[in-house]
């Protein structure tokens, strides 16, 4: 296994497992978003929605599980990264002109994925676990119920609009970069891929941040 | 010239120069102010010697910096000017960048590369030995090529030999490490095991040479890509960050295929 911890413990090993943990948290990304989108069908959609999952319970707790490793990777691999750069380069420039020669979108990957980690624990304590393990209201439909008497709260329904406003940043970046770092560049499909990034990475923030928005603006 | 040519008297223009000044490895460096009257066209390397032509009439320590070709080929003479690697133009070295390209009264940072892999020797000189030590790992063909061989011996396409050739453009100057957030030195390294990759000479060595060199890259204060392409913007050979994709290729490649693994 020597080859392996060699490899993982490489500058370009820690940034695979970067882009790998990445790409497969931007395909859980896109199946919530697709749950969440059923809260515009309504109350009764959303809550059929739900049961379903509740049917495959376990299922979803192996899915969990993964999930949760894979963001433990990710945000390990992150820090860890994050820790010999910082050493690679103690000393700055009088004069910054980064700005200059690189986006915001690639310098804040470590910002931005630190405030994405923060709304990551409060999501997981509020809405995570009143779905999992609150006592859930007594109306027709308490799925949806919990979430609209959240996003009713302004200050909460704010955390996550700027948040999800960090997560487009971050995704933005990420996509591409990920490409990138698998050793995928090429003129051909390049220019595509950053393109698909920035759409996916606006519909992302937009498409999650419309639904506090949704609440927010009264919406039943 | 015609012989009623009036010579005008030469337009200078005047700079505030911040100066690094750093009198080794272990000292606090601190940035000295020179307000210099200069011709427009004169590089930045001339200033700096008339600079310290000054420095040494009034018996003081000149600035120490390094250059050799005066040319941009060699890639001895990396400073840093108002934070760019090589100054605000693309594509040249220092020793290309005339002060014409300056207004007067502008104020000049003028520092050295800054990255952990690269201390400061004295004042503008840093220690660029990690590159050295990266060279020494693999940038290189281990066999005597002997005389040349017919054009058609080896074949090569011209898309290979061409993008073979811009990476070899590299000229280790060390501008990338000093361009990139994290000190990374993924686009030099990535240059040396393209210009081989890419080509036929290269193949017997290619999954080692890569490994080997990144292996050292990792042991030498480095930092890792994040990706931000600083590194392409100041290079001033324009070196593309597609040859950072081709390494990171060869490298995973080389972890799956390579016959000659640890286990």
């Amino acid at each position: 296994m020597r080859w392996f911890t060699d490899f993982t413990n490489s500058s370009l090993g820690k940034k695979f497992i970067m882009a790998l943990t990445g790409i497969l948290l931007m395909m859980f990304l896109i199946v919530h978003f697709i749950g969440n989108m059923m809260l515009y069908f309504g109350p009764a959609a959303f809550q059929k929605y739900v049961e379903t999952l509740e049917v495959v319970k376990p299922l979803v707790r192996v899915i969990e599980i993964i999930l949760a490793l894979i963001f433990i990777f990710h945000i390990y691999n992150g820090v860890r990264l994050w820790w010999i750069n910082k050493k690679a380069n103690p000393e700055k420039y009088a004069v910054d002109a980064s700005r200059e020669n690189s986006d915001v979108f690639s310098r804040s990957m470590a910002i931005t994925g630190s405030i994405i980690f923060i709304f990551l624990a409060v999501h997981l304590s509020t809405f995570w676990y009143s779905f999992n393990f609150g006592t859930h209201p007594e109306t027709e439909y308490p799925f949806y119920t919990i979430v609209s008497d959240w996003f009713r709260i302004p200050y909460y329904s704010i955390i996550y609009i700027i948040s999800m406003g960090f997560l487009g940043f971050h995704l933005n970046h990420a996509f591409q970069s990920a490409f990138q770092t698998f050793g995928l560049n090429h003129k051909k499909y390049t220019p595509l891929i950053k393109i698909v990034g920035t759409i996916f990475a606006l519909i992302m923030a937009l498409g999650f941040a419309s639904i506090p928005i949704y609440f927010l603006m009264g919406g039943k | 010239m015609s012989s009623n040519h009036t010579c005008q008297p030469e337009r200078l223009v005047t700079l505030k120069l911040k100066i690094w000044r750093q009198e080794n490895k272990n000292a606090k460096g601190h940035f000295d102010e020179f307000n210099q009257k200069v011709s427009p066209d004169s590089s930045i390397l001339e200033m700096l010697d008339e600079v310290n032509n000054k420095l040494e009439a009034e018996g003081k320590t000149p600035i120490a910096f390094e250059s050799d070709c005066r040319e941009g080929i060699c890639g001895t003479c990396g400073l840093a000017v108002n934070g760019h690697p090589h100054g605000p133009l693309p594509k040249i070295a220092t020793c290309q960048l005339h002060m014409r390209n300056f207004k007067d009264g502008e104020t000049l940072y003028i520092e050295p590369f800054r990255a952990a892999a690269f201390p400061v020797i004295k004042d503008l000189i840093i220690d660029r030995t990690g590159f050295d030590k990266i060279q020494q790992a693999g940038g290189y063909t281990s066999f005597n090529t002997g005389s040349a061989p017919d054009a058609s011996a080896i074949l090569i396409s011209k898309k290979s030999a061409d993008l073979s050739l811009d990476a070899a453009e590299c000229i280790g100057c060390g501008a990338c490490v000093a361009a990139c957030k994290n000190s990374s030195a993924m686009l030099f390294v990535s240059a040396k095991v393209s210009q081989f990759a890419l080509l036929p000479q290269g193949q017997p060595e290619r999954y080692d040479r890569v490994q080997a060199m990144v292996k050292v890259m990792d042991e030498n204060a480095f930092g890792s890509c994040t990706n931000t392409y600083a590194c392409e913007a100041e290079c001033p050979k324009g070196i593309s960050v597609s040859n950072i994709a081709r390494m990171n290729r060869d490298y995973f490649m080389a972890k799956l295929v390579n016959e000659k693994v640890e286990v």
